[in-house]
C-alpha cells in the first residue's frame, strides 16, 4: 500500500478527478430490492455525503464501495463501480487491496479491544511494517491527524476503551489514516456522539479533505449542508438528486429533495 | 406453593453443596489417617511408589504424578491445537448452516464413555503406534494420552468457539476495514480479544486430562515408574485408585488409606486449575 502509486485518472470534462464511478448499481439482500441503478461520481479531495431517511439504502451503498457489504450472507449485485478506474467488483482485484486504499469509519466506535498505541499500529503491521521507530512515527502523524495526539499522548499504552465516545472515533479515524488511504468512507460516524465530540469530528473532516477524498453517510441535514460539497440524496434505493451541496439545498431540482430537507418526512 | 418452591430448590441445591463437603470431610480425614502411618515428607519426596511391598514398601508419589503429568501433556499437545484451530473455522469461517450441523457432533464427541476411549486406544491405537514405534509397550502412556486428547477436543473447541463468537462484529468489521484479512482478524484480533475464555478452556482442558481416569487405567498400564519415557508402560494417579478399589486391599491397610492420599493430592491439582480458571476468565474479562 504504501509503495503502491495510486494512478490518477482525469476525465477530460471534468476539473477534478474521479475517484469512484458507480454505473447502474444494482443490490438485492435476497429477494429485497436495495439499490435500483445507482449512477454516482464521487470526486477527489471533496467530502461527499449521502442523506436519505432510514432504509433508503445510503449505508448499504457506502459500505459496497469497500465490498464491506459482502459480510452480510446472501447478497447480490449488478453493475459496475469503478475505483480510479478500476472495476472493484473483478475477481482478480483483491478485496484487501482495495480496503487498503479505501478507509472506512462505522456508525459506533469500534476500538480494538488493545490499547491506544496498538490500535493505530494494527494497519501498518498487517501491511508489513515493523520497524519499532517507524510505527511509532505513524502513530504519532495518525493520532496528530485526527485530532487527538494531545488528548492520547501520555498514556498511548493504556486501553482504548478507556477513551470517551468522542474520543474512540477520533481515535477510529487515527487507525483508519495510519494505513494512508486514498477514501475515507463514514458511516454516520457522529450518530453515537455528543455535540461537542460531533462537532470535533466536523472539523477534523474540514480538515482531512484536503488530502483525502471523503464519502460521509448522514442522517443530519445540518450536518451534510455544513461539511460537504456534493450531496447525494437517496430515497428507496435510488438515487433523487445528487448535486452540489448549496444548490442541492437552496433550490432542489426535484419536489421529493425538497420535500425532505424541509422536513415532510423522514 | 409459591412460597414452599424456592426452599424446595434450595434443599436441591443443598443436597450437591452437603455431599462436595462430605466428600472433601472423608478425603481429609482418611489422608490423615494415611500420614499418621507414612510420613508426608516420603510421600512429598521419595522417588518410588511400592505400595504392595508389605516390607521394604515405599510411598513417594512423584512417579505417579510424572505418570498423570505425562498422559496429561500428551493430550494437551492434541487438544490445544485442534481444538482451537476447530474454533477458530467454526466461530470465523463455517456458515451458520455448517456450524449447526457440526457443533452438535462435536458435543456427541463429548458424550462417548470414557471406557469406550480407553479400548479404542488399548486395542486400535497401541497397536497402529507400534507399527511405527517398534519398541512401543502394550501399555504406555502415549497411546491413552493420544486418545484422551482427541476425547477432549470438543470440549476447547466448543468453550474456545463460544468466547470467539462473543466477540462483537463491529470489532471483526473495524479489522476487515484495515484491509486485514479474514485469517489476520481471526488471528490478531479476536482470539486476542476472546482470550481469557481462550485460555480458561485450556485450563479446564488440562484439569479433564488429569482427573480422567478409565483410558489411562485401561490402556496405560499400572507400572509407576519416575519416567518421562512414552514409550513404556507408566501408571497415573487416577489408575492407581482404580487399581486398589478393584483388587483385593483389605480395609484399614496402609493401601487402603493411600488411595485417599492420592486422591487429595488429585483434588488439590485440578482444585488447583479450575480456580486458575475462573482466576483468569474474571482476571482478563474483556468489556467491549
Amino acid at each position: 500500500m504504501l509503495t503502491m502509486v495510486k494512478e490518477k485518472t482525469i476525465a477530460p470534462t471534468e476539473e477534478k478527478a474521479v475517484v469512484y464511478r458507480t454505473k447502474e448499481l444494482n443490490l438485492w439482500y435476497g429477494e429485497h430490492h436495495a439499490l435500483k441503478n445507482i449512477e454516482l461520481d464521487i470526486y477527489e479531495n471533496e467530502v461527499t455525503a449521502i442523506i436519505g431517511p432510514s432504509g433508503c439504502g445510503k449505508s448499504t451503498y457506502i459500505k459496497t464501495l469497500n465490498r464491506m457489504i459482502e459480510l452480510v450472507p446472501n447478497v447480490r449485485t449488478s453493475g459496475e463501480i469503478t475505483y480510479r478506474g478500476r472495476n472493484i467488483f473483478d475477481p482478480t482485484y483483491r478485496v484487501e487491496e482495495l480496503r487498503t486504499q479505501v478507509g472506512m469509519v462505522f456508525q459506533k466506535p469500534n476500538p480494538f479491544p488493545k490499547s491506544i498505541y496498538e490500535n493505530v499500529a494494527y494497519g501498518p503491521r498487517i501491511h508489513g511494517i515493523r520497524d519499532k521507530k517507524i510505527l511509532d512515527e505513524i502513530v504519532e502523524k495518525s493520532l496528530r491527524g485526527a485530532a487527538i495526539w494531545d488528548e492520547v499522548k501520555d498514556r498511548l499504552h493504556e486501553n482504548a476503551y478507556g477513551l470517551s465516545g468522542g474520543q474512540q472515533q477520533r481515535l477510529c479515524i487515527a487507525r483508519c489514516l495510519a494505513i494512508e488511504p486514498d477514501v475515507i468512507l463514514m458511516d454516520e460516524p457522529t450518530s453515537a456522539l455528543d455535540p461537542i465530540s460531533t462537532l470535533k469530528v466536523e472539523e477534523l473532516i474540514e480538515e482531512l479533505k484536503k488530502n483525502y477524498s471523503i464519502i460521509i453517510v448522514t442522517h443530519n441535514m445540518q450536518q451534510a449542508a455544513r461539511i460537504s460539497d456534493r450531496t447525494a440524496f437517496f430515497l428507496n434505493g435510488e438515487v433523487v438528486e445528487f448535486a452540489e451541496t448549496d444548490q442541492l439545498f437552496s433550490t432542489p431540482a426535484d419536489k421529493r429533495t425538497e420535500d425532505y430537507i424541509t422536513g415532510r418526512f423522514g | 406453593m409459591e412460597k414452599i418452591m424456592p426452599k424446595l430448590l434450595l434443599l436441591t441445591a443443598a443436597v450437591s453443596m452437603f455431599t462436595t463437603l462430605g466428600i472433601v470431610f472423608t478425603l481429609l480425614f482418611e489422608t490423615f489417617t494415611f500420614f499418621s502411618r507414612v510420613s508426608i515428607v516420603e510421600f512429598l519426596t521419595a522417588k518410588e511408589w511400592l505400595p504392595w511391598n508389605e516390607k521394604s514398601g515405599s510411598f513417594g508419589i512423584a512417579p505417579l504424578v510424572t505418570g498423570t503429568l505425562l498422559t496429561t501433556a500428551i493430550a494437551m499437545l492434541v487438544a490445544i491445537p485442534v481444538g482451537l484451530a476447530s474454533a477458530i473455522y467454526l466461530s470465523e469461517y463455517a456458515t451458520e448452516r455448517t456450524r449447526k450441523i457440526i457443533k452438535p457432533i462435536l458435543e456427541v464427541l463429548a458424550g462417548i464413555p470414557t471406557i469406550v476411549y480407553g479400548f479404542f486406544a488399548l486395542t486400535f491405537v497401541t497397536p497402529l503406534l507400534q507399527k511405527i514405534i517398534p519398541g512401543l509397550e502394550v501399555f504406555n502412556a502415549l497411546s491413552p494420552g493420544l486418545v484422551m486428547g482427541i476425547m477432549i477436543i470438543p470440549m476447547v473447541a466448543s468453550l474456545s468457539e463460544d468466547a470467539m463468537s462473543s466477540v462483537p462484529n463491529a470489532i471483526r468489521e473495524g479489522a476487515l476495514g484495515l484491509g486485514s484479512t479474514k485469517l489476520e482478524t481471526a488471528v490478531k484480533i479476536v482470539l486476542p480479544a476472546a482470550a481469557s475464555g481462550v485460555i480458561a478452556s485450556f485450563v479446564l482442558a488440562i484439569s479433564r486430562a488429569i482427573g480422567e481416569t478409565m483410558i489411562v487405567a485401561v490402556a496405560g498400564g499400572s507400572s509407576p515408574v519416575l519416567t518421562f519415557d512414552v514409550t513404556q508402560s507408566i501408571q497415573t494417579m487416577t489408575a492407581y485408585i482404580v487399581q486398589v478399589t478393584t483388587g483385593d486391599a483389605g480395609y484399614g491397610t496402609t493401601i487402603y488409606y493411600s488411595i485417599y492420599a492420592v486422591g487429595m493430592t488429585l483434588f488439590v491439582f485440578t482444585l488447583a486449575m479450575n480456580l486458575l480458571a475462573q482466576y483468569i476468565s474474571r482476571r482478563f474479562r474483556e468489556e467491549y
